[in-house]
């Protein structure tokens, strides 16, 4: 699970830097101009990829609208405002965000679905999936000592390092379970 | 052999008439004698009393729902530092590493700040994408939600500033029509169909993968910082289901908000990164100074209120909060809301959320609108902990809450069949509240707007005389009006579903939709009856002298204050929300109005009675001990209870120790020099008897059942052939607190609160008589409240 949270990490990482190096798309930025109604005129908003010393009425509203000793009338009560925002950085997050979640579901359909139907045929009967369910005593403070001074032994293998990882994380998940959902004696 | 020497020298300091001192041991004990406190490294002739006296891995360390000891951590850690400090001098390398000590508590809280920023970054931008997905996608870019997919667009037109041709809705992808009865009810399934499978996925992601991940989260912080532990409430997983599960509970439009589970998110990053350095892992007293840090940087990047977060974490959150803590929490939000503001992907119209342009001035006798706003909230406030806390306690004990995800999913479905038809309903709650706070000028286009038109008579811009005269201040009105009703019913069931859930942004919206209604009844009182002598003094006639936006606001933050009881932070991030400088005194007023109001109900915000409800070891500061009780009152073992449960310093074996931990279930135990005399030695806890015997079986030879185990510095007199006795001093507290039995319990209570103890010893003539735990302090003080003393459930 630390490789996970690692991944999340290296992500967010590159999220953070992608979203300062992003090259600025020229449709990235726009003036927006929104005039209301006047005379016989409707309300109109105009838009157009200007850069910020150019955003004003006089540039943006095209066709301009009214005649000539009027325009100034017309653009007074316009307001344009110079936005830009960064389509790099949504594409980017939205895109890491599916990705986690898909993981995430994917793990959980195996959690859930396939990892007792492969238990099963595998083992044939019941006896190691129920010693998933055993409670760590609170009720031995010996056992509970055991497990704070076992934490500094060294697995031998890889493979079973990560199993035991998991065991430990699947207990303490059951456990949190426990307290939230049956008990209620947390976060009710 | 050797030991049996050293056994057998008695130790020197004065121990109450013990043993006699044998004359002849004296001059080679002498030059070695040194008092310690908690076993500090005592010099000592023999190997194996120094490899007695090393630490043992795991004591100091604490279980699962317990308290922790402030005194004890402190001290530790003003060890630590005196320990680098003297060792400062001696090379560079030494040198360098006190400056790395110094300086640790920075980079933690830069680490945080730059992990709750990008991870709200990331949250804002995935829940407003899949916000839209109930609506339709935009077929140019799948990652646009609605605004952004129009953002380039130049077919929006004023009256409707959404509609472009790449966004389509669902109705226009599945049936190809955008109008009619037929897509009405096309868009309906979908968005029902989309609401419930978000909803359905959230909750069992938390299920399966970090059940802790449910709920806001900031009772649980608040009970954290107070010094409880709760282990794997702040790790990786739950950090990462909280963050993905938030969108998805956002998205799927049920009546919640992100700021709670975004102070969550925050701590969690500070305790992931505490770990990086031991000053801060092994402390719990140093982590709780990072977490307070961190729920500011929550706070900050949830609202783009950084001062506002800092007062937050001062007011709500933390327990302690010395000048040091400011700091670095002000710190921590800085760092946090640049890092927000550098992300920003929507452009510079997000940096303020609510952001208000108008600068009108208020008048005075606005001030009564604004206080029954207030007393509105506080209302509002009393009436929802109440009806929340009864539907958490049913949810508790009945069968209601045996199906989680069925209940979830039932609000869910409930909430996006009520709320499709109403288009104040339908959108995001935070367009709903931007648009409430918009004033309508003439460049507003909003339904909320139209009825000005009729007003203004013959202005300028409206002097067309063949536009209809709608009146559509009668629909607006109607369907705010339903949509307060809808949110007040659904929020009560809301908060507190096994999704993460927050309380503000609804609260806001109430708060909002009601000073709305205020406000345009005040503007139509005002239009309509312009001659009355309040108006005449102040208002002109076709001038606007009522801002039906500001009244949103004050209805906001009246509202929220009302139901959390916060006061000067909620000004300040209400001000930082919508830049409206101009209005803090209508602000101050309406908060402080409804904090009156609410508290003329029940005392407590909605983060402490949720506390109440779950049982934690809660010490609430804000309260004042007001009863003339004694500590012996309070103190256990009452008469009816059997006698305390001691250890003696050096009578006990192995075995006799290991039962009593067996037979009882207290935390610790004092130690008393002998049961004739009863006079105390120190204090020691369950947990590290338990780990230091498990590690003197393990790692020294010659222990056995039958060992004596002895608390002093030197082991007493034994016979020849008795095995070898295994010495606990390392573990004792040798300073534990006292008072007598006649100490008022108004003090008692104020020692507990401002030194952080989990346990006080009572005495009486300088004679152990009892003990008196934090438990047992709160079951008091709910005893004399006249609650169930029962309720209290952790140690």
């Amino acid at each position: 699970m630390k490789f996970l949270f690692g991944v999340e990490a290296f992500c967010l990482a590159c999220f953070v830097l992608l979203s300062q190096v992003s090259a600025k798309n020229s449709e990235d930025i726009r003036c927006k101009c929104i005039c209301p109604p006047y005379r016989e005129v409707e309300g109109q908003i105009y838009k157009q990829n200007v850069s910020l010393k150019d955003c004003n009425c006089l540039h943006v509203v095209e066709p301009m609208p009214v005649d000539g000793k009027d325009v100034e009338a017309y653009c007074l009560r316009c307001e344009c405002k110079y936005e830009e925002r960064s389509s790099g950085t949504i594409k980017v997050t939205i895109i890491i965000y599916l990705s986690i979640l898909g993981l995430l579901l994917l793990y959980m359909v195996y959690l859930t679905l396939l990892e007792p139907m492969l238990k099963r045929r595998l083992f044939g009967h019941s006896q190691l999936i129920q010693s998933d369910d055993d409670v760590v005593g609170d009720q031995q403070p010996f056992a509970n000592a055991h497990n704070v001074l076992s934490h500094s032994h060294s697995r031998s293998n890889m493979l079973n390092k990560v199993e035991h990882a998991q065991q430990r994380w699947r207990r303490q998940v059951q456990e949190q379970r426990k307290s939230v959902f049956d008990r209620h004696v947390v976060l009710s | 052999m050797e030991e049996e020497d050293a056994a057998a020298d008695p130790y020197l300091p004065y121990d109450g008439g013990g043993d006699t001192i044998p004359l002849q041991e004296i001059p080679r004990r002498g030059s070695n004698y040194a008092m310690s406190n908690g076993g500090g490294a005592a010099s000592s002739t023999t190997h194996l009393l120094d490899f007695l006296e090393e630490p043992i891995p795991g004591v100091g360390t604490y279980d699962d729902f317990h308290t922790i000891d402030w005194v004890r951590e402190k001290c530790k850690d003003r060890e630590r530092h005196r320990k680098i400090n003297s060792k400062k001098k001696e090379s560079a390398w030494e040198f360098t590493k006190s400056l790395y000590d110094a300086w640790s508590g920075w980079l933690v809280v830069t680490l945080t700040g730059l992990a709750s920023g990008a991870l709200a970054g990331l949250i804002d931008i995935a829940a407003d994408w899949m916000n839209d997905l109930k609506e339709g996608v935009c077929l140019s870019a799948m990652w646009f939600n609605h605004e952004q997919c129009c953002w380039t667009s130049n077919e929006t037109t004023f009256a409707e500033r959404d509609k472009c041709p790449q966004w389509k809705s669902w109705a226009e992808l599945i049936l190809g029509q955008a109008e009619g009865p037929g897509s009405y009810i096309m868009n309906y399934f979908m968005y029902i169909y989309w609401a419930l499978s978000f909803a359905f996925l959230a909750v069992c992601l938390v299920k399966v993968f970090a059940p802790y991940a449910c709920g806001s989260g900031i009772p649980e912080i608040k009970t954290i910082l107070s010094g409880f532990i709760i282990r794997g409430y702040l790790g990786k997983w739950t950090l990462m289901i909280k963050t993905i599960t938030l969108v998805l509970a956002v998205a799927s439009g049920l009546s919640l908000g992100k700021e709670g589970p975004l102070v969550h998110v925050a701590c969690c990053c500070g305790n992931i990164f505490s770990y990086l350095f031991p000053k801060y892992s092994k402390n719990e007293a140093k982590k709780r100074e990072v977490l307070s840090a961190a729920s500011a940087a929550g706070v900050s990047v949830a609202f783009g209120a950084p001062i506002g977060g800092v007062l937050f974490s001062l007011e709500e959150v933390s327990y302690y909060f010395p000048l040091k803590t400011l700091w670095r929490s002000f710190f921590a939000a800085l760092v946090a809301a640049f890092v927000l503001r550098s992300i920003n992907p929507f452009g510079n119209s997000r940096l303020v959320l609510f952001y208000v342009e108008y600068h009108t001035p208020w008048y005075l006798f606005e001030l009564i609108p604004f206080i029954l706003l207030g007393v509105f909230g506080g209302l509002w406030g009393a009436f929802f902990i109440r009806a929340n806390i009864a539907w958490c306690r049913r949810r508790k004990s009945t069968r209601f809450g045996k199906y989680p995800v069925l209940e979830v999913i039932l609000v869910a479905a409930i909430t996006a069949v009520v709320a499709f038809p109403n288009p104040y309903t339908r959108q995001n709650t935070s367009e709903l509240i931007k648009e409430l706070f918009t004033d309508c000028g003439p460049l507003e286009s909003s339904q909320l707007c139209q009825y000005r038109s009729q007003m203004n008579g013959s202005t300028a811009y409206t002097d067309n005389p063949n536009q209809p005269a709608e009146p559509g201040v009668y629909s607006a009105m109607w369907q705010l009006c339903l949509a307060l009703i809808f949110k007040i019913i659904m929020t009560i069931f809301t908060f507190g579903l096994k999704v993460p859930s927050g309380l503000f942004i609804p609260s806001m919206a109430i708060g909002a939709i009601a000073g709305r209604i205020v406000g345009i009844a005040m503007e139509q009182l005002a239009y309509y009856h312009h001659d009355w002598f309040l108006f005449k003094e102040w208002c002109e006639v076709g001038a606007d002298c009522i801002t039906p936006g500001l009244y949103a606001m004050v209805g906001a933050a009246a509202c929220l204050g009302g139901v959390t009881r916060m006061t000067v932070s909620l000004v300040v991030i209400v001000f930082e929300l919508t830049g409206g400088l101009e209005y803090i005194v209508p602000l101050m007023a309406a908060v402080m109005t409804s904090k009156w109001v609410g508290d003329a109900f029940g005392r407590e915000g909605i983060y402490e009675a949720h506390i109440r409800l779950n049982g934690y070891p809660f010490l609430d500061a804000k309260e004042e001990f007001t009863h003339t009780t004694l500590a012996r009152d309070v103190m256990r073992p009452r008469s009816s209870d059997p006698p305390l449960a001691v250890l003696t310093q050096d009578d006990l074996t192995v075995e006799e120790l290991q039962g009593v931990i067996n037979e009882t279930s207290y935390n610790g135990f004092p130690v008393i020099v002998s049961k004739e005399s009863q006079r105390l030695v120190g204090f020691a806890l369950r947990r590290d008897i338990t780990i230091a015997i498990e590690n003197a079986r393990r790692k020294q030879e010659g222990i056995m059942l039958n060992s004596r185990v002895y608390f002093t510095q030197h082991a007493p007199t034994l016979p020849a052939d008795s095995p070898r006795p295994l010495k606990l001093r390392s573990i004792l507290d040798m300073s534990p607190f006292t008072v007598t039995d006649h100490t008022p319990m108004e003090i008692v209570v104020d020692i507990f609160r401002k030194l952080g103890l989990r346990q006080c010893l009572v005495t009486h003539n300088g004679r152990l008589l009892g003990i008196i735990t934090k438990k047992d302090i709160l079951r008091h003080m709910a005893q004399m409240a006249n609650q169930d003393p029962e309720s209290i459930m952790f140690n």
